[in-house]
């Protein structure tokens, strides 16, 4: 039971993980990888569901008779291209903000936050007074 | 020609974005865009035409037949929203070059313009595609220009909001990505049209069930429903107003128009509405978001954030129409999405000229601001009374069709709560009307003049169109009505 439906237990597994780091560490580039192996999870579902018990690549030969189906590699291929640009597009993001903030962790952004917000009502609450 | 319109749409768009790098000069890029974006406007009007007289169009992408080639398929429904989404980013060019001078440095105008055009081909993709995979290609095509674009803000918070937006987003399109696959497992096609021949044949699967889910919630984030709309105020508050005005208009519309699509047409209204109290959780979380959002918005102080707010309140009214699933309640929901388009663009353009002149849009610094930009503050008037649902505006049409549908069903007490909710937006809209009007400017601000003309005509057009079709409601009920009896399987 366990060994048949083995590439969906390893999908459930590392859809699970990488969903769970997204959610549980503070860290953005931990989010990013989690992101990734979550992503990565859906791609290995969608390739073993294309998967024909027996069958091969999908060529036109007198020996061979059964194939496994091909579109589902295809559009995983277009899945894995969008997967790469949003990491691409997160690790960029990360620098940018290691830039202006000086930390990657959330905490740290959300306090800095914080503090700017603090800041600028007590600004705007003085300039009401002059 | 006439037959090509449907991918023309997408197309023109697309190949505009590469283009902008060649002109170089902002000005020129601008003007590109602008006249690209036309076009895909005029095409819409043509499409929405076309299909009211002579029903659905298909077309065959590269010429390969339907259920194995991508299809692209216009109806009722789409040609409404293509409509709206075409218009209002047409209408907000207008004003885009004068906004960017002051909010995004020189060089980067016209990375600003491709990214927006990519955005824009995304959200026409979304609508116009026949294809479940498709759908997914166009909805990441879209977020992420859409995170760039949210990131190009200049405050650091900006940058916090789109890696925040990503997350979310990301997950979001994963798990539709993951609802797509089961069904396709289930029934071995991708095509729209297909799969909701072939879905009633496996409905009572597990398999199924969980697609269906996984869709469900993924679309869900993508509109932000309450309470998976975290990651929108921010996004909307830090991004450059040009971005605000055109995702608060028409981003979380094309995630409405997929719930939609998803829950009438692929999964059929009888499977959608039985196998998950979608009826339930769609009436309660739409009304807790119109409470919830509503009273934040109460509380904010960047006037930004209180219309980001109530984007999300008004995303309930609209789940509170689907939630009827009658065809008076769909209507009322495709109404809704076509006016707050409208009153949302307008003032979110508006808020945009306020950061023009005043380089900042925290309540404070509204004082007084009636007499010093009186054509700029009445837009936001207007467009306030609009949001809370005053005769002669929009607000008033979307909302009258709402309760029709709502004591149809004999449902008063909901009937009851969206009228208190409406109350709720006459408190955040007063507070600051009556800054803007009744409040001496602070001690020792500059007098500010009244915003640039390049503003002034995109903002009174969207405010002449909000009070155009609170009168002249035959066009805008007219098309609702009929996607709406075109979703529910009648034949007009």
């Amino acid at each position: 039971m366990i060994m048949d439906l083995f590439n969906y237990w390893v999908v459930v597994v590392l859809m699970m993980s990488g969903f769970y780091i997204v959610i549980a560490h503070g860290n953005l580039i931990k989010k990013m990888v989690g992101l990734t192996i979550f992503q990565t999870s859906v791609f290995i579902f969608y390739i073993s569901m294309a998967k024909v018990e027996g069958g091969t690549a999908p060529i036109l030969a007198e020996s061979i008779s059964q194939h496994s189906n091909p579109l589902p590699h295809v559009l995983i291929l277009t899945a894995i291209v969008v997967g790469i640009a949003t990491t691409a597009l997160g690790l960029a993001l990360v620098v940018r903000i290691k830039e202006s903030y000086g930390s990657i962790e959330e905490e740290d952004i959300q306090q800095l936050d914080e503090q700017a917000q603090v800041e600028s009502e007590q600004k705007t609450a003085n300039g009401n007074q002059v | 020609m006439i037959s090509h319109l449907p991918v023309l749409q997408v197309i023109v768009p697309l190949m505009a974005a590469p283009l902008c790098l060649l002109l170089k000069r902002p000005q020129l890029v601008w003007l590109f865009s602008l006249f690209a974006s036309a076009i895909a406007f005029i095409i819409s009007i043509l499409l929405l035409q076309h299909v009211m007289t002579s029903g659905v169009i298909s077309y065959e992408l590269g010429g390969w037949k339907a259920p194995w080639g991508i299809e692209y398929r216009i109806d009722k429904l789409n040609a409404f929203l293509l409509l709206i989404i075409t218009a209002i980013s047409t209408v907000v060019l207008i004003a885009a070059q004068t906004s960017l001078e002051k909010e995004i440095p020189k060089e980067k105008h016209t990375l600003f313009y491709i990214l927006y055009l990519l955005s824009l081909t995304g959200m026409l993709g979304i609508v116009s595609t026949g294809d479940a995979f498709n759908v997914f290609v166009f909805l990441e095509i879209s977020s992420l220009s859409a995170y760039a674009l949210i990131a190009l803000g200049n405050d650091r918070r900006a940058l916090w909001a789109s890696y925040q937006y990503l997350i979310m987003g990301t997950i979001g399109a994963t798990f539709i990505l993951i609802g797509i696959g089961l069904m396709y497992q289930m029934t071995g096609t991708l095509n729209m049209e297909d799969l909701s021949q072939r879905l009633p044949q496996v409905a009572q699967t597990r398999t199924v069930f969980t697609a269906f889910v996984f869709v469900i919630v993924g679309v869900c984030l993508k509109l932000a429903l309450f309470p998976l709309h975290l990651w929108l105020p921010n996004a909307y508050a830090y991004a450059p107003s040009i971005v605000t005005v055109f995702f608060a208009a028409t981003a979380t519309k094309v995630a409405i128009y997929l719930l939609i699509r998803f829950t009438f047409t692929v999964f059929g209204l009888s499977f959608s509405f039985a196998t998950l109290p979608l009826q339930g959780l769609f009436l309660t979380l739409g009304l807790a978001g119109i409470f919830v959002a509503s009273s934040a918005a109460i509380y904010q102080k960047n006037v930004k954030h209180v219309f980001a707010y109530s984007s999300i309140a008004q995303v309930g009214y609209i789940m509170v129409g689907i939630s009827t699933s009658t065809v008076t309640g769909l209507t009322a929901t495709l109404l809704h999405m076509f006016n707050h388009a409208l009153m949302k663009s307008a003032i979110f353009l508006a808020l945009g000229a306020v950061v023009y002149r005043m380089g900042t849009i925290q309540l404070s610094s509204f004082h007084g601001l009636g007499r010093q930009m009186p054509l700029t503050m009445a837009a936001i008037t207007i467009g306030g009374l609009s949001l809370i649902g005053m005769p002669l505006t929009v607000g008033f049409v979307s909302k009258w069709y709402l309760l029709i549908a709502l004591i149809e069903q004999g449902w008063w007490p909901v009937a009851v709560l969206i009228l208190l909710g409406s109350l709720l937006a006459v408190v955040y809209v007063w507070r600051i009307v009556e800054v803007a009007y009744f409040k001496e400017p602070l001690a020792g601000s500059v007098p500010v003049k009244e915003a640039p003309v390049m503003f002034l005509i995109p903002i009174w057009t969207l405010i002449i169109a909000n009070i155009y079709f609170g009168i002249d409601t035959r066009l805008s009920v007219q098309v609702a009505q009929l996607a709406a009896q075109s979703l529910f399987g009648m034949s007009p």
